[in-house]
């Protein structure tokens, strides 16, 4: 998957963009760098994006990624978890991070002045190729996420998406979640072992952006990934089976509204289709206070608060979702508006005047997508971790203003198959079908 | 590149505070002649703008039986004025690129977009034609109100912590309005009507209640061009009279338990402190602001070092204090018990901290971890042409002015350990305190998680 993704950018030469001049070169070890000059603020942010996502979690082991990552912050080289807070604390920076399905991620915002911007730098250094992964913090905070774990078992939104997923995905990681088991069944070892194997420089993504020059970006990229480990390959990972029946799942829950999700497997990013599918999804349920699942719903029924669609673009195909919540006795009344909205909208697609709005928002916003660093730096992120082409940005608006109503309509009859769908209702356990 | 030092950093640390108070925004505001005030803040990094019109009418300012209103009117302000159908306002926004949303709050109404910004002018012409121009008709606001009952079951009815939190606040207070929350009662939902609406877009939508705040790459003069043919255009009103209500003293500890599905038992505390009330008055409310930033403001917090990480009697533990409001406040401290601990250990923990820096203090390097990242944060928010637009808005609304941002972190700069300890010291006897413990109730046993059924569809 990555030998692919990085093959794609290969072919874009590193030619300074129109829209952001995204400056991009490779470290010694191989880390590809994503760098933005942006002085008018001191200060510096960086994520560094790793193919160590929870795809990669075996059987059993759900969490490991997401495990692995907490840990970094929790003691490295000789620095306890309160002597390495001590340092980014101190200098005011911030450091985050997280493990999703496909990507980990470790983050820093910082001060760019020398002495602060040295200190943060080596402790984000320390964490990413030094972690020691101490046992009694380690047991400390597998029981806090077994906790986080049990309480998020017993909320009715956490139920339903957890039940779409494994009803999507089935044995695929995308459909395996951490429960209160995996995570007891954590061991330091298996947490060495995922560092030692996932967090290589070959397959890392050093995004940085802010008031520091090319030449202290490139310095920075190098102590981050220098010494971080050989790596191993990564493991294989089973294809997104295709579904051509979807399930039916009720799960009764005392909460006052039914959760509701409809959806299933759709694209991987790249797809040819994913602008079509961006354009007419904004019609569908992506368009905030103006789609046509908003209208039916909420707008014209009052059964829901927040209705919505989305397509999650992932290394495989992410899912397409419906998503709602309603009042529990009224759940088979909500379901059939959806349904009948998005029947409607498959067989019929957007009108011509539909198309032209969604186009237009999406066009006329393009400026607020990329208005900050924060947000230009998860641009730099998604560019290098899914080897999107250097001018993505650049071609941004052209390639949602050329998508015509047959390509919307045609990448929605193949991507969103209604035999496919799945259903999950938790709350009234025997809301009615179709 | 040096190596790290701590002398060289809090040296650089002084440097860095004077340049950050050097470097704030640029920013210019006018009062119109209806007394709508208009600030501009210019941040010419991007062709974007933020531009936020706020009332000054939260929950707060409702009355019995009314809660819930000020939300229920923020809902219906999307519906349509006398030349803008239903729902236009939200297709126009699109159409130009928009994003947008509004908030209510227990101080206020917000409502904001942002966008491209060469659409500026339409915008202001859009939100002042609905503080003047809104209708409010029985049938639009028999469907929306269904739509906030949802809401509330959503973030309320089915969130134990939300009805912790909502528990605790009408059991603190129970003369001020502050007690009710923000989405209302449901009964004051049920029974509400285009009515009560009404009244209270009459009551509170005039220029002399509201305020515009314009955010990003824009010229001030333009700003309060456009701001007097539009905003200007609406004539002022005399408000209600808003009473003081203020809150009786608290005569003893008060306690509950709430029982609600969840998981895992949880303790909230709430103390009655005093709020921010003149920049350059009381060092009280800096002192307990940085109290609350020892305590819980970064992992090494007292309350994740100690009682968390140290005792190991939570898994979790917080504290929160606001000090910038318009209705008094709460210091809260918070926490889930580790397992084998109970809601009590943990309340006794919690308590144990304030108790032990009321007797002991807190250190130096503590105090100057804090300072250094109020600091750095004071830059990090200049990223957010949003995030500056909602703080200058939120110091306007509640009294004071958007320009005492840089004067209320010099104050807070100037706290010493000695203020901390002393406010620990004073403000959390017994007395005015509330304490709502969750008591969780597990899900019935015929939950049948693992069960699916396989239909056909079409």
């Amino acid at each position: 998957m990555l030998a692919i993704a990085t093959f794609v950018a290969a072919l874009w030469p590193s030619l300074a963009s129109a829209v952001l001049p995204i400056e991009h070169w490779k470290t010694a070890a191989g880390a590809r760098v994503y760098f933005v000059h942006a002085p008018s603020i001191p200060m510096l942010d960086i994520s560094i994006g790793l193919d160590a996502g929870g795809r990669y979690d075996p059987v059993g082991k759900e969490g490991l990624a997401s495990m692995t990552n907490a840990m970094l912050a929790k003691g490295a080289g000789d620095l306890d978890e309160s002597a390495m807070a001590e340092r980014f604390a101190m200098v005011g920076a911030e450091h985050g991070g997280g493990a999703g399905d496909d990507r980990a991620s470790v983050t820093l915002r910082t001060l760019s002045s020398a002495a602060e911007l040295e200190t943060a730098v080596s402790t984000l250094q320390l964490m990413l190729t030094r972690p020691s992964f101490p046992q009694t913090v380690l047991t400390r905070e597998k029981e806090r996420a077994v906790q986080g774990l049990r309480e998020a078992q017993a909320k009715p939104g956490n139920i339903a998406r957890r039940a779409f997923n494994q009803a999507l995905y089935g044995a695929h990681p995308y459909g395996r979640d951490s429960t209160p088991a995996t995570v007891a069944a954590l061991g330091r070892e298996d947490l060495v072992a995922f560092w030692r194997d996932n967090y290589t420089a070959s397959r890392a993504v050093v995004a940085m952006i802010g008031a520091i020059t090319r030449e202290q970006a490139a310095q920075i990229a190098e102590r981050l990934t220098a010494d971080l480990p050989a790596g191993s390959a990564p493991p294989a990972v089973p294809e997104v089976a295709r579904i051509d029946q979807g399930r039916e799942q009720r799960i009764e829950h005392p909460s006052t509204q039914s959760h509701i999700l409809i959806g299933l497997p759709a694209i991987a990013w790249g797809d040819p289709d994913q602008f079509a599918l961006l354009v007419g999804n904004y019609v569908l349920g992506g368009g905030g206070f103006v789609s046509r699942l908003y209208d039916e719903v909420r707008e014209k029924r009052g059964l829901a608060y927040s209705v919505y669609s989305y397509f999650s673009p992932s290394l495989q195909p992410g899912p397409f979702t419906i998503g709602l919540q309603t009042a529990r006795e009224q759940t088979g009344t909500a379901l059939q508006v959806v349904r009948d909205t998005l029947d409607h909208f498959l067989k019929a697609g957007p009108t011509e005047q539909e198309l032209a709005a969604a186009k237009a928002n999406l066009v006329g916003g393009f400026a607020l997508r990329i208005d900050s660093n924060r947000k230009i730096l998860d641009y730099l992120s998604l560019i290098g971790f899914y080897g999107l082409p250097l001018d993505y940005l650049d071609r941004w608006p052209e390639r949602v203003s050329a998508v015509t109503m047959q390509q919307v309509q045609e990448a929605f009859k193949r991507h969103v198959r209604p035999q496919a769908l799945s259903t999950i209702v938790v709350g009234d356990g025997k809301a009615p079908g179709k | 590149m040096h190596p790290f030092r701590i002398p060289g950093s809090f040296a650089l640390m002084l440097a860095t505070l004077v340049f950050a108070s050097a470097v704030s925004a640029q920013t210019s505001e006018r009062l119109l002649a209806n007394g709508m005030k208009v600030i501009v803040i210019e941040d010419h990094r991007a062709p974007t703008v933020a531009h936020m019109a706020w009332y000054r009418a939260g929950s707060i300012d409702e009355v019995n039986g009314k809660t819930g209103v000020a939300h229920v009117l923020e809902h219906l302000m999307f519906k349509g004025t006398k030349t803008v159908g239903p729902g236009e306002f939200s297709r126009q926004v699109a159409a130009m690129g928009g994003r947008e949303n509004a908030f209510t709050s227990r101080d206020y109404t917000g409502y904001y977009q942002q966008l491209h910004k060469s659409h500026l002018a339409k915008v202001m012409e859009l939100e002042s034609d609905r503080m003047a121009n809104l209708e409010l008709t029985a049938e639009e606001f028999s469907r929306e109100i269904k739509v906030v009952m949802e809401e509330r079951r959503l973030r309320t009815e089915d969130q134990a912590n939300a009805l912790v939190y909502e528990q605790l606040m009408a059991a603190a207070f129970i003369a001020s309005p502050v007690r009710s929350p923000v989405v209302g009662w449901m009964n004051d939902l049920q029974s509400m009507r285009v009515e009560d609406t009404r009244e209270w877009y009459r009551n509170w939508y005039a220029p002399n209640n509201a305020l515009l705040v314009v955010a990003g790459d824009v010229d001030p003069k333009q700003v309060f061009d456009l701001a007097d043919k539009t905003y200007g255009r609406v004539p002022s009103r005399a408000l209600p009279a808003r009473k003081p209500q203020i809150e009786p003293a608290q005569r003893g500890v008060r306690r509950l338990r709430i029982k609600a599905p969840a998981e895992n038992p949880s303790v909230l505390m709430g103390f009655r402190v005093p709020k921010l009330e003149a920049v350059d008055g009381s060092d009280d409310a800096y002192a307990l602001e940085l109290l609350s930033a020892v305590l819980d403001l970064d992992e090494n917090g007292r309350l994740t070092r100690s009682v968390v990480r140290g005792s190991r009697v939570a898994n979790r533990a917080g504290a929160g204090y606001d000090m910038v409001a318009r209705g008094p406040v709460l210091f809260l401290l918070s926490g889930t018990p580790a397992q084998g601990k109970s809601t009590e250990d943990v309340e006794a923990a919690l308590r144990g901290e304030i108790t032990r820096i009321a007797r002991d203090g807190v250190g130096d390097d503590e105090l100057r971890r804090v300072k250094a990242q109020y600091v750095a944060s004071r830059v990090y928010k200049r990223d957010s042409v949003f995030g500056q637009a909602m703080e200058a808005a939120g110091l306007e609304i509640s009294g004071f002015s958007h320009t005492d941002a840089d004067a209320i972190l010099e104050r807070i700069r100037k706290i010493n350990v000695r203020q901390i300890q002393d406010v620990a010291g004073r403000y959390f006897d017994e007395d005015s305190l509330t304490v709502v413990t969750l008591d969780p109730q597990p899900l019935p046993k015929d939950a049948n998680a693992g069960k699916a059924t396989l239909r056909t569809r079409h």
